[in-house]
């Protein structure tokens, strides 16, 4: 039981985007599922893409409401790792060679909820790289980056803090329609 | 506009910015427009999944971060991360990926500098001859040990210049801009050579202690002066150095030292520009050898139109130099830097007209060996 508080407390901090939950979580998982990537016909790199992946998933999820972990974290991300690296593997024609843990937690449901999440992702990604600058780099400022409006209107050569916002609606205004464009496309 | 401010009251609105006051207005608002309302749920939808995206951009970043960090510090296994290459690095060269790749490009050339021991007597040739051209090499070692051996006579004969050659590690050439004050001009990659000393060494095999004294590696452009006291000043640089690009075709020659005498070489301008359309360079068809780095490429008209630098790796008569007016801008640069204080470059040739044989004869003794460790 204590084991798992730890984890609760884990994902808290993951939810939150606080560095030292993400570097434990990293410690502590990174080397098994580079294990498993590897020995089952992954790369470095590969490994490092599905781990990315299964943090992203377990970002969601730490962020939503609904979510309790059934089983310990550390076998939950095997899981979520697994089953993402091998629609990997099938998307190639290939097969897992060797599956060492058998513990696995039921993850499907999540991945599925995670997929959907991802094509707004994917379509948001794709209006940004069309919506062009200073449009990209103004709302990468204040949406990513979090910056305040006076600090972005000295960065991108505004007279005052409400030139930029103005600016800000109207880029924001763009890439709505990109945004909605992309999912007609789809 | 309209849309604008939507768009803003809809942003105050989810992330509940709005007063109280605002907020029933707005909520009635929306009961009694359906318009509205349908409105209100796209943006909705559109900046919650812009804010779902900045979020897990942000979040994707911090990954990034600390597996970088994980794995430089060896907490987590990677076969491929080295100490080098820390996140600065990396976004360094994610950033210039492209100009990294026109610099490798660049290292497909090849270097005209011989950078072997080959000048400290006594020394076997053969050692000399391990670079890839080691058939042109071995075939002058013999007349390169008379040559030395006429060297010490020269310097048993004269014993204030008498003196052991130094131990060199490399071989280039280099030419004279201006007798008054000794400056001499050859290629940056040449001076980058030489880390201890810096030596001219004329024709008679007579050394002269030089110092750098403008270096601008883009151009390969390199400004020494000789600031030896046993050196005797010469009279006025015989060529001019032209000041505008050269017309291709053009017919030109070059004095240099692919061996340790001087070699003349003919040759003509190719194309304007250099290898990967470098515009500080030109491109020649001639043969140079490794050695000919820093020669000077003297047209009929006896002006300096180039400075050989370097010859492509895969056809060797394909000749890089760089162009002359880059000395012009060498001069003005170390000037304005201080590190020059008075050279006067000619701009009137006088060997125009000459036959090629006086030309020479007059040229060869403002070209120079340069050496150094």
């Amino acid at each position: 039981m204590e084991k798992l508080e730890k984890d609760v407390a884990l994902l808290k901090g993951l939810a939150a985007n606080h560095a030292s939950s993400v570097e434990h979580i990293y410690k502590e998982n990174y080397n098994m599922i580079r294990q498993f990537v590897m020995t089952n016909s992954g790369s470095e790199d590969d490994a490092a893409d599905v781990f990315q992946d299964t943090m992203v998933v377990l970002f969601e999820k730490a962020g939503s409401t609904d979510f309790e972990l059934q089983c310990q974290l550390k076998t939950y991300i095997y899981s979520v790792s697994r089953r993402l690296w091998l629609k990997k593997l099938q998307q190639y024609g290939r097969f897992l060679k060797v599956d060492t843990m058998e513990e696995t937690a039921e993850v499907e449901q999540d991945l599925e909820e995670h997929q959907q999440m991802q094509s707004n992702f994917v379509l948001m990604e794709a209006s940004m790289q069309k919506i062009g600058e200073p449009c990209k780099g103004l709302l990468e400022a204040y949406y990513i980056q979090k910056k305040q409006m006076q600090e972005i209107a000295t960065e991108f050569g505004y007279t005052n803090a409400d030139n930029a916002k103005t600016q800000k609606y109207k880029c924001l205004v763009r890439l709505k329609k990109l945004f909605f464009a992309e999912y007609k496309t789809l | 506009m309209k849309e604008e401010l939507l768009m803003d009251a809809v942003e105050r609105y989810l992330s509940k910015e709005m007063s109280a006051e605002e907020f029933s207005y707005f909520e009635d608002l929306r009961k009694n427009n359906a318009d509205l309302d349908l409105a209100v749920v796209e943006q909705s939808h559109f900046l919650n999944s812009l804010d779902k995206y900045a979020e897990q951009k942000r979040f994707k970043k911090s990954l990034h971060d600390i597996e970088l960090k994980l794995k430089l510090n060896g907490t987590i296994e990677s076969s491929k991360v080295v100490p080098m290459h820390q996140s600065p690095v990396i976004a360094m060269f994610r950033k210039y990926k492209k100009t990294i790749a026109v610099a490798a490009c660049i290292a497909g050339l090849v270097s005209i500098l011989l950078s072997t021991a080959v000048t400290s007597i006594g020394t076997n040739d053969k050692n000399a001859s391990l670079t890839p051209l080691f058939a042109e090499l071995e075939e002058q070692a013999k007349k390169t040990k008379n040559l030395q051996a006429k060297v010490i006579a020269l310097e048993a004969a004269t014993p204030e210049v008498a003196r052991t050659p130094i131990a060199s590690k490399f071989r280039a050439t280099g030419f004279m801009i201006d007798a008054g004050s000794n400056y001499i001009v050859t290629n940056a990659h040449v001076t980058n050579q030489a880390k201890n000393q810096l030596i001219v060494e004329n024709s008679k095999g007579e050394q002269y202690a030089a110092e750098v004294v403008y270096v601008n590696k883009l151009d390969d452009i390199a400004v020494i002066k000789i600031i030896d006291d046993r050196f005797k000043k010469l009279s006025t640089v015989p060529y001019s150095i032209k000041n505008k690009n050269t017309p291709l075709g053009q017919q030109v020659f070059l004095l240099g030292f692919p061996k340790q005498e001087i070699v003349y070489t003919e040759g003509y301008v190719s194309a304007s520009n250099g290898y990967n359309m470098d515009t500080s360079f030109c491109q020649l068809v001639t043969m140079a050898n490794v050695g000919n780095s820093g020669s000077p490429v003297i047209n009929q008209q006896g002006e300096v139109v180039g400075v050989i630098s370097s010859r492509e790796t895969n056809d060797p008569s394909i000749v890089f130099a760089t162009k002359s007016a880059n000395i012009y801008r060498a001069i003005q640069q170390a000037k304005k830097n201080d590190t020059i204080t008075n050279v006067k470059l000619n701009s009137v040739s006088k060997i125009k007209g000459l036959s090629r044989e006086s030309q020479i004869a007059k040229v060869s003794d403002y070209v120079f060996m340069i050496k150094g460790n």
